[in-house]
């Protein structure tokens, strides 16, 4: 079974992000850069399936030259090699050309099974299985709690309101997983260490045999116009509750006509 | 006057048509004039075709076919592209939710269109309003290749009806081989809850690791059922094993925008605040005074959520 995990490097969901002004991307320079969390679980999930049925796992990102940092996460938790795809030209592009650059890296590599996270923390459009299973014509079985992997058949539980769908289908297939799914593993200090001498390859536009022009802000199909901060909330009402509480919050909600 | 599309997103079993269609028909009237369509199985549009009609919908394209609910997201999206096609429209609008964002991701690839997801807002040039960044950001965008695409998040618009004919036009389906390959096996539905859904509720409810086990989870329901809204909880509360998982409101559960969210026993963490910033009206029970969840709050109260959320429960319930 040969998987391939997608991982994004993103700023920390926990620190200050922003957008740079000077052309309206992901400020990725000033940011505190780390794996995308939900990616941790799309690689422990390769990882299990893996160890129980053989094969190889390789971590493919599109990211610049510091991705390398999520890059040797996803090797020290257990993977074997990584393809990573950095070219300037690719600054700015909207999820479209994204899928469009993995695409083309997915066709180089011999795979079973993609994996990934079901939501980037950055960007949450949780799309990228979509645009792939429809670029490559494979199946997308996306959102998943639960998968299962026999012979040449992946089913997942997909999670939705208040239950789940059980979908199935023929390999390859491209799967997304929640963090429901597992518990992801801490890398060990060994995992640490051998993660240093296993295989990165760096693939430009040109190996992939994308055309740069097709990618970038310039020829996005999606603009950004501007943007700002959101404004901040006026001062709020606090109250201490001295058996009196619940009297207050009701009336507030009156004076809102809430209630 | 151009035609804008909306994909029509209906309760299962026909349970009609959701809050979020009607949204999403409003928001369309800015485009143009709104046609809405609907994908499903035979029988799909007869008990929702007057709803569309009441909330602006001119034409009713139906697309019914048995295989189009056997198989995931992939039919409904060829089915939009065909209609992109033949219609030329100026836009296609759909609900915001996880479905519905896959639809519009597939459906820009197949019309080479750009696409844009969880807006808020759509101004008569195009222009949308997007929330990013756990709502500190505010942008707006535009696509500027083919036919914009634009999925709606929900709760940003208040649906208003704007009646208009309601024509129902058949549409000629047939579900190609690679649409049918991730099939649906099996629809299952864990909680039957007759609380309005999360992300639809215009009150929402949410308890955190405050709320100190799963039995105490009722005073939260109940505050909840007072206010006839819906009940979420926080990643702490759900890793507790508190409430499950698919009732996660935050960075990595689901995003609510509703006129009040209230807040019990909820720190504030960003990983929460992710999930309800863009809340109207933010109400906080929690006992620590210097908790983040103040900072957002329009009402706080620093109590112990044990007597306050009941009295306040017993004191709505008796307003009424």
């Amino acid at each position: 079974m040969n998987i391939v995990v997608l991982v994004k490097q993103v700023p920390d969901s926990g620190s200050e992000r922003k957008l740079d002004p000077s052309d309206n991307t992901v400020a990725r320079a000033s940011a505190d850069n780390v794996i995308n969390e939900m990616d941790e679980y799309a690689i422990e999930e390769a990882l299990t399936i893996k160890e129980a049925q053989g094969g190889e796992v390789t971590v493919l990102t599109v990211g610049p030259d510091s991705a390398t940092d999520a890059i040797r996460k996803a090797l020290s938790m257990g993977a074997d090699k990584a393809v990573h795809v950095s070219d300037e030209a690719i600054h700015g592009s909207d999820a479209l050309q994204i899928s469009a650059v993995l695409a083309a890296a997915l066709q180089q590599l011999e795979y079973d099974l993609v994996l990934c996270g079901a939501e980037a923390t950055d960007s949450q459009m949780s799309v990228m299985p979509a645009l792939l299973a429809e670029r490559l014509g494979i199946p997308q079985l996306s959102g998943a709690r639960k998968l299962t992997v026999e012979g040449s058949t992946a089913r997942i539980e997909r999670q939705t309101d208040g239950g789940y769908w059980a979908v199935e289908a023929p390999l390859p297939a491209i799967v997304s997983t929640w963090d429901t799914i597992n518990e992801p593993r801490y890398p060990s200090f060994k995992g640490i260490m051998a993660a240093k001498k296993k295989p990165v390859e760096t693939k430009s536009l040109a190996d992939l045999g994308v055309d740069p022009s097709t990618v970038g802000l310039a020829a996005a199909s999606t603009k950004v116009l501007d943007f700002a901060g959101r404004p901040p909330k006026g001062e709020g009402v606090k109250v201490t509750d001295e058996g009196d509480g619940a009297q207050k919050l009701v009336d507030f909600l009156a004076s809102q006509k809430i209630v | 006057m151009a035609e804008v599309l909306v994909l029509a997103e209906l309760n299962p079993a026909g349970g009609g048509v959701r809050k979020t269609t009607l949204e999403a028909l409003t928001a369309a009237r800015a485009l143009g004039e709104p046609s809405a369509v609907v994908v499903g199985a035979p029988g799909t549009a007869a008990g929702v075709k007057d709803a569309l009609a009441e909330y602006g919908a001119a034409t009713v394209y139906v697309a019914e076919a048995p295989e189009i609910d056997e198989y995931l997201v992939a039919p409904k999206a060829e089915v939009l592209a065909q209609l992109v096609g033949e219609k030329s429209p100026a836009a296609v609008v759909i609900p915001s939710s996880p479905e519905g964002k896959e639809i519009a991701a597939r459906l820009a690839v197949r019309t080479g269109s750009g696409f844009l997801t969880d807006v808020t807002e759509i101004a008569a040039d195009g222009t949308a309003t997007q929330v990013a960044f756990a709502g500190a950001t505010i942008v707006h965008s535009q696509v500027t290749t083919g036919t914009p695409i634009y999925t709606l998040r929900g709760n940003s618009v208040t649906p208003e009806p704007a009646p208009a004919a309601g024509a129902e036009q058949p549409v000629s389906v047939s579900v190609s081989d690679a649409a049918k390959q991730a099939r649906v096996v099996d629809r299952v539905v864990e909680q039957k809850s007759s609380r309005p859904e999360l992300t639809e509720a215009s009150i929402v409810v949410s308890g955190g690791r405050g709320v100190a086990s799963a039995e105490n989870f009722a005073i939260i329901e109940a505050l909840a059922d007072s206010l006839g809204g819906a009940v979420g909880a926080s990643r702490a509360a759900v890793d507790s094993g508190f409430y499950p998982h698919s009732f996660q409101v935050g960075q990595t559960g689901k995003t609510v925008s509703p006129q009040l969210y209230v807040a019990v026993g909820i720190s504030g963490a960003i990983q929460h605040r992710a999930g309800m910033q863009t809340s109207k009206t933010i109400v906080a029970i929690n006992k620590d005074p210097e908790a983040p969840i103040f900072e957002l709050a329009d009402f706080g109260v620093v109590g112990d959520l044990n007597t306050v959320v009941p009295a306040a429960t017993e004191q709505i319930t008796a307003r009424k």
